[in-house]
């Protein structure tokens, strides 16, 4: 992955950028930094009071101890097994949304897309809240969940294409129609549930947390964006060609259909990974990806890195936020929705005033 | 270059063009010309292999590359990365541009005279800039067939006056073959060698520019006359409409 951006980077000494000022060079490894930081922070922050040396020397002391141990048990407990695969889990969710939201936007050529707005989370949702219903858990759980998310997609395109053509107006409303059913499915659900122990199960998981995330659900979760994400990375160069209209790739000799069907199936296995493991975490995809593009311009080579590592490194703050700003947990999802609702907006105003609705 | 025979095209379950032959040379410049809505476009998806002829026989030998219509793209790309698409045959499912990608684009940039573009964002770009990219694109695919949509729709005088020289210059020095829709004859008479004129969706008059380019058959074309103009004091012609001013029949 590295060696292949520094090759396009060297391609394009000479450029400066799409009228950026920033190297792409120079930005990736800037974020890996800050994200290292920001994750080591992390761990310190929380009820029990540890200092960044803490963490490290109690990280390090798993593979070669270098110091003795001075620390209470407790607190490598606290560490190890409440806080790493917390901030695991936030690091590979904000990354998995992040890569296909800007994936989905550039195969549909439509800046307002996220893996929310086109139906996958809440198909996926709905698949989770029924394997809850049925008593299913794990493996079983991220499975409707995929199923019910690609079902979703497939409804979706289905309805927004027309002899071919997907429109940007069409396949949004679509999302929001397919959406739309999938909650009143998921309400039908919890009508039906046991109103003692799995109503509140459902209602808690679909609200969005990582509070009580363990290393099976890690695995979980990175057994479903590892794989995906570097699918989609693979398919860099074709999602920019997608993204000029399918009429134009075609005639340039993309395999339009493939490239569409393999980043949908991806993008809706990182959602079931994400709403299987951690409920309905929405619009890191839509956000993101617009901070990243602003940063590193448009060519997908360099934004879907840039958008992963960037999404990761906000998912980890939001989750600092939800841990900390009030003694209760706020779940993780409500905060992510109060920030992405405005900036959807801000998008929305922004597309309007371009006339971006009249082209599709 | 160019074989078709015969050849009926449908969109949206209609039929829109009928049994239409056409046979172009290799190195030569085909106009077409049509009212709007007769059928260019889809003569012209079928061409490049975006629509599938319902029955017909066409065959092109060589890679084809398409200019479209006065492009615009959803996100800032810059000039380069635009051009650099065009080389998405050469390269696999999963391959990305690398340094020979880089130098064929950067070879046709020099080319058309448009280094400087290279680091600008496309939709920044005017019309006839933009144009110039695409055709680097197209180019850059290493096609021997161009096919452009209206080229120099929405273009001013100068820069109608570039994108036909260019045309003329990659027939002249690269045995270029090349086929381009409008609706200015003019632009037919200047560079074009041979003339497609669809008056509908079967009937057609095909042929060297001098023969088919005829008042007569423009008028039919247009169904307005149309008459041969001729440059004072330069060896030169055109067609141009007589406009009728018959508002009559706005009130009728």
């Amino acid at each position: 992955m590295s060696s292949s951006s520094a090759k396009a980077s060297a391609g394009r000494t000479t450029t400066g950028a799409v009228g950026r000022k920033l190297g792409s060079g120079f930005v990736l490894p800037a974020l890996v930094c800050l994200l290292v930081a920001v994750t080591l922070y992390s761990v310190t922050i929380g009820r029990y009071d540890l200092s960044v040396a803490d963490v490290t020397y109690i990280l390090i002391d798993n593979v070669h101890p270098i110091v003795t141990p001075y620390w209470d048990p407790v607190q490598e407990v606290v560490v190890e097994q409440v806080r790493v695969p917390r901030i695991l889990a936030a690091i590979i969710i904000g990354f998995g949304l992040s890569i296909s939201g800007a994936a989905l936007q550039g195969l549909f050529r439509n800046p307002l897309v996220d893996p929310g707005i086109i139906g996958v989370t809440s198909g996926a949702g709905f698949g989770g809240t029924l394997a809850i219903l049925l008593g299913l858990q794990g493996y079983l759980l991220l499975t409707m969940a995929f199923l019910f998310g690609i079902g979703s997609v497939f409804l979706v395109k289905l309805l927004s294409t027309v002899r071919g053509r997907t429109s940007m107006l069409t396949l949004v409303l679509a999302g929001v129609v397919i959406s739309a059913f999938f909650s009143a499915a998921i309400s039908i659900a919890k009508l039906l549930a046991d109103p003692f122990q799995k109503l509140p199960a459902i209602t808690y998981w679909l609200m969005g947390s990582i509070a009580s995330s363990n290393y099976l659900d890690v695995l979980l979760v990175a057994a479903a964006v590892v794989p995906s994400a570097v699918a989609i990375y693979l398919l860099r160069f074709q999602i920019n060609i997608l993204s000029l209209g399918e009429e134009k790739a075609r005639a340039l000799g993309a395999r339009v259909v493939l490239v569409q069907w393999i980043v949908l199936v991806a993008s809706a296995l990182i959602s079931a990974g994400v709403v299987a493991t951690s409920g309905i975490i929405g619009w890191v995809g839509l956000v993101i990806p617009h901070v990243a593009r602003a940063l590193v311009g448009a060519d997908h080579q360099r934004l879907l890195p840039v958008s992963g590592v960037m999404g990761a490194i906000y998912l980890l703050l939001v989750d600092d936020l939800a841990r900390t700003v009030t003694t209760a947990e706020i779940p993780l999802g409500i905060i992510t929705a109060l920030i992405g609702v405005p900036v959807f907006a801000v998008i929305l105003r922004r597309l309007h005033a371009k006339g971006g609705w009249s082209s599709d | 270059m160019i074989e078709a025979s015969d050849l009926t095209v449908e969109r949206g379950g209609k039929i829109i063009l009928e049994s239409y032959s056409l046979c172009l040379e290799r190195a030569r410049i085909l106009a077409v010309l049509g009212a709007n809505g007769v059928g260019k476009t889809t003569l012209i998806n079928t061409l490049i292999g975006i629509l599938k002829p319902k029955s017909g026989r066409l065959s092109i030998d060589g890679p084809v590359g398409f200019v479209p219509q006065l492009f615009e793209v959803p996100f800032a790309y810059s000039a380069l990365d635009i051009a650099l698409m065009g080389r998405a045959r050469h390269l696999g499912l999963f391959g990305a541009p690398g340094r020979k990608d880089y130098e064929i684009v950067r070879h046709y940039f020099h080319l058309l005279g448009i280094e400087h573009f290279e680091p600008q964002a496309f939709n920044a770009l005017s019309g006839g800039q933009r144009q110039l990219v695409m055709i680097a694109q197209a180019l850059a695919s290493e096609c021997e067939l161009l096919v452009l949509d209206e080229p120099c729709a929405a273009l001013d005088y100068k820069n109608q006056d570039k994108v036909l020289a260019l045309l003329e210059h990659l027939r002249d020095e690269h045995a270029m073959t090349i086929v381009f829709s409008t609706h200015m004859p003019q632009h037919a008479v200047e560079i074009a060698t041979d003339a497609l004129l669809m008056l509908s969706g079967s009937d057609y008059v095909c042929g060297p520019t001098a023969d088919a380019l005829s008042a007569e058959n423009l008028s039919t074309l247009y169904d307005l006359p149309i008459a041969r103009a001729d440059f004072m004091g330069l060896s030169k012609h055109t067609y141009a409409p007589v406009f009728r001013h018959d508002g009559g029949s706005l009130n009728g």
